[in-house]
C-alpha cells in the first residue's frame, strides 16, 4: 500500500479557526451546493464569513499552505453537506484538532481521509499559541499514536478507534470493505419483516 | 434485561462486525434528492458498480425546486442541471422518482412518512442531517454525508459505531398556544447544541405519549439541532393508526402482522440509559431564538439576554451572535420587528402546522411591508390544506400561498432573505446566511407564532391572540 492510501500522521503548518459553533453553512454556504460535481469548492471556504471579517484566518497570507486546521468545540454542526469537507480538502487541509466535531461532519471527514482529532482546551491553547508564535512551525498529528506535537511539546488527542483503524489502514472509503460481506447483506434483508413480507 | 428500541433495531440489521470494530449495518430503507446525490452516483460509476437495492431506495426533488412557478425547464439553469442529472439517475440505476407530475413530490422528509415508507423497527439513511425526523415513527435514521450516499447506494450499509442513548422524558401537557416547536426548543436550550454528540435521543413521557406523528415529526426533526444524529419515539397507537392506509404501509392482516413486530421493537419497561433528562412541558413558553444557534433563544415574555449570563466558555459566542443579529440585550424579544414571515420546512410545514397558522391569520392582515410566505411541505399536504380552505385564509390574509418544497429553509431556491431582513421562520437553523442572504438574520419559532409576528409585524406572544 502505498504512502498515500494510509494516514498514520500528517504534517504541516497549523491555522487557527477560534470560535465554537461553527456551521457548514458557514464553511460552505449554500448556494454553492448548486453543481453535481465538487470541483471549484475551494474558492468558497468560508466565503462569507471571509467577506465580513477581513481578518479571517482563511484571508491571511502568512497561513497559506496551511494544512492543519486548529478548531473549537463543535466544529461542523448542522447540514451533512459533504462539500464543507470538500472545500476544505481542495484548499489544502489534510487533518484537523479541535475540542469537539460534530458527528455528520466527523463521519464526512473520515470518508474523505482527513482526520479529526480531539485534544482538551489547555492543549489546543498551546497549539494555537506555537502556531501565533510561528507560523511556519510544523505541527504533527499522529492518528497511529493519538497525539499532536508541536516543537518539544507533546498534547495527547482523541480519535475514536473505528476512524483511526479506518484511517491507518487506508479502508476510509468504506465500499470496499462493505461489498466484502456479500450474501451476508441479503441474509440480514431477508431475516426484516419489512422486506420479505410481515 | 430489559432492552431499548435502539439495541433490537441495531441487532436486527447488524450484517457483521468490522475489522475497525465497526458495525457494518443494514438500511432497510434510503431516501435520496438531488442536491447531495450527484457525485455519489458518478463515484458508482468510476467503482463500477451498481445500486444493490433499488427497490429499497426512493427519490424526491425538493431542495432546489422554485415554489412560486415550477414549469421545466427551471429559470434557474442550475437547478435545471440538478433536476436532470436526478432524473437520469433514478432511470439509470432503476430508482422510484416522485417527480413533480407524480403529485406525490414534496420535502424528503415530510414524503416519507406521510407515503407510509417509514415504518417502525426501519433503519433510514438519507444524505441530509434532518433524517432525524423519521425516527417519530419508531426508526433508527441517520442523515449522512455523500460518499455514505455512495456507499448505501452500493451495498445498503454502512460502517457505523453504535450510538449512547438518552431518555428524554417530557411529563404533563404542553400550555395552550404552546406547540412541538417549542418543546424542541426547549430542550435544546436546556441540553445545547452539542449536548447529543455521540447520543441517540429517545423522547417519552406522557406529553411525548400525548402528541400526534405530526408533532413528534417536528420533535425528532430537531434532535440534530441538539447534536443527537438520531432522535426516536417508541412506537403506539398513534404511530399505527397514523400508518394505517398510507400507500407504502402492509396492507390487510399483514398490517395486523406488522404491528405485532412493530410492538415487539419498542423499548421495554425497566431498560436502562446512558442518560435521562426529565423536562416539565407545562412549564415551556413560546420560544424564540436570538442568536445564530437554534440553542440560543429565549421565551417569548423573557428579555434579550447578557453575554455576562453565559457560562464563560460561551460568552464569547453570545456576544458574536448578538452582534451579527443586532439585538439589544435586555429589552423584550417581543416586539422585534421583523421583514419577513416563513412558514414552512421539513420541521413545520405539514397539516396541522398549517392549520394553527391559519387559525391565526383567519380574517387578520399582514403587517405592511411584511413579506409572508407559507410553502407546504409536500403535494400532498398543499392539497389537503386546499381542501379546507387553508390557502384562501392565508391569500386573504396577505400570504403568498406556494408549491411544495425547501424553500426560505436554506435559500437554495429563489426564496431568500436579501440584505440584513430578518425573517420569523417555522424552520429549523438560524445560523449565520442561512436563508440565502450572507448577513441576512433568522429568528426561529412556532408556525402560530410566525403567523402572529407576520400580523404585527414584530415577534409577538400568539397566546394573546388565542381565546
Amino acid at each position: 500500500m502505498s504512502r498515500d492510501d494510509i494516514r498514520r500522521q500528517i504534517i504541516g503548518r497549523g491555522i487557527p479557526l477560534p470560535g465554537n459553533d461553527i456551521d457548514t453553512d458557514r464553511i460552505m454556504p449554500a448556494r454553492y451546493l448548486k453543481s453535481v460535481t465538487f470541483e471549484g469548492l475551494e474558492a468558497h471556504v468560508f466565503e462569507d464569513d471571509r467577506r465580513q471579517a477581513p481578518d479571517h484566518p482563511f484571508n491571511q497570507a502568512m497561513y497559506r499552505g496551511a494544512s492543519i486546521l486548529i478548531v473549537g468545540g463543535n466544529f461542523g454542526s448542522g447540514s451533512s453537506r459533504e462539500h464543507a469537507p470538500e472545500g476544505l480538502r481542495r484548499w489544502g487541509i489534510r487533518g484537523l484538532v479541535g475540542e469537539s466535531f460534530a458527528e455528520i461532519f466527523f463521519g464526512n471527514c473520515i470518508a474523505l481521509g482527513l482526520p479529526c482529532l480531539t485534544a482538551d482546551p489547555e492543549g489546543l491553547g498551546r497549539l494555537t499559541d506555537a502556531v501565533a508564535h510561528n507560523p511556519e512551525q510544523q505541527i504533527l498529528l499522529d492518528v497511529e499514536h493519538r497525539l499532536v506535537r508541536v516543537g518539544e511539546r507533546t498534547i495527547p488527542a482523541m480519535i475514536p478507534e473505528g476512524a483511526r483503524h479506518q484511517l491507518i489502514t487506508g479502508t476510509w472509503n468504506a465500499v470496499q470493505v462493505l461489498l466484502e460481506a456479500g450474501e451476508e447483506i441479503n441474509r440480514v434483508a431477508k431475516q426484516l419483516p419489512y422486506i420479505s413480507g410481515y | 434485561m430489559a432492552e431499548t428500541l435502539l439495541d433490537k433495531v441495531w441487532r436486527a440489521h447488524t450484517v457483521r462486525t468490522l475489522p475497525s470494530g465497526q458495525t457494518q449495518l443494514f438500511f432497510g430503507l434510503h431516501l435520496i434528492h438531488e442536491v447531495t446525490t450527484p457525485q455519489a452516483f458518478q463515484m458508482l460509476r468510476e467503482a463500477g458498480l451498481g445500486v444493490r437495492f433499488p427497490e429499497r431506495t426512493f427519490a424526491t426533488i425538493d431542495h432546489i425546486v422554485p415554489t412560486a412557478s415550477q414549469f421545466r425547464p427551471f429559470r434557474d439553469t442550475l437547478a435545471e442541471e440538478m433536476t436532470v442529472h436526478l432524473v437520469r439517475n433514478c432511470k439509470e440505476f432503476g430508482i422510484p422518482l416522485f417527480d413533480l407530475d407524480s403529485g406525490r413530490q414534496g420535502i424528503v422528509h415530510v414524503i416519507g412518512p406521510e407515503l407510509g415508507l417509514t415504518q417502525p423497527g426501519m433503519t433510514i439513511a438519507c444524505g441530509d442531517s434532518h433524517t432525524s425526523t423519521h425516527g417519530a415513527l419508531g426508526a433508527l435514521a441517520f442523515g449522512i454525508g455523500t460518499s455514505q450516499v455512495r456507499d448505501v447506494l452500493a451495498t445498503q450499509c454502512l460502517a457505523m459505531a453504535k450510538p449512547k442513548l438518552r431518555q428524554i422524558r417530557v411529563e404533563e401537557v404542553l400550555r395552550p398556544g404552546v406547540y412541538a416547536k417549542d418543546m424542541i426548543l426547549a430542550i435544546i436550550h436546556r441540553l445545547g447544541v452539542k449536548g447529543g454528540v455521540g447520543y441517540a435521543y429517545e423522547y417519552a413521557g406522557s406529553a411525548v405519549e400525548a402528541m400526534s406523528m405530526e408533532e413528534r415529526l417536528t420533535i425528532c426533526n430537531m434532535s440534530i439541532e441538539g447534536g443527537a444524529r438520531v432522535g426516536y419515539v417508541n412506537p403506539d397507537a398513534t404511530t399505527f393508526s397514523y400508518l394505517k392506509g398510507r400507500p407504502f404501509a402492509p396492507k390487510g392482516e399483514a398490517f395486523d402482522r406488522a404491528v405485532m413486530w412493530w410492538k415487539s421493537m419498542a423499548t421495554e419497561p425497566g431498560a436502562t440509559f446512558d442518560d435521562v433528562v426529565p423536562l416539565d412541558a407545562g412549564s415551556i413558553q413560546p420560544m424564540v431564538t436570538w442568536g445564530i444557534n437554534p440553542g440560543q433563544s429565549v421565551g417569548v415574555g423573557e428579555p434579550i439576554p447578557h453575554p455576562t449570563e453565559a457560562p464563560e466558555a460561551e460568552r464569547a459566542s453570545w456576544a458574536e451572535a448578538l452582534a451579527f443579529m443586532a439585538l439589544d440585550s435586555g429589552r423584550p424579544i417581543a416586539g422585534t420587528p421583523i421583514d419577513v414571515a416563513f412558514i414552512g420546512s421539513c420541521t413545520n410545514a405539514r397539516l396541522s402546522d398549517l392549520r394553527a397558522a391559519a387559525e391565526v391569520a383567519r380574517g387578520r392582515k399582514v403587517a405592511k411591508g411584511i413579506r409572508a410566505l407559507v410553502v407546504p411541505g409536500s403535494q400532498e399536504v398543499a392539497r389537503a390544506a386546499e381542501g379546507e380552505g387553508l390557502h384562501e385564509i392565508f391569500l386573504e390574509a396577505g400570504f403568498e400561498w406556494r408549491k411544495a418544497g425547501c424553500s426560505l429553509c436554506l435559500g437554495m431556491n429563489e426564496d431568500k432573505l436579501t440584505g440584513r431582513e430578518i425573517c420569523a421562520s417555522s424552520s429549523n437553523r438560524n445560523f449565520k446566511g442561512r436563508q440565502g442572504s450572507p448577513t441576512g438574520r433568522t429568528l426561529l419559532m412556532s408556525p402560530a407564532m410566525v403567523a402572529a409576528a407576520a400580523i404585527a409585524g414584530a415577534v409577538t406572544d400568539v397566546r394573546e391572540w388565542l381565546r
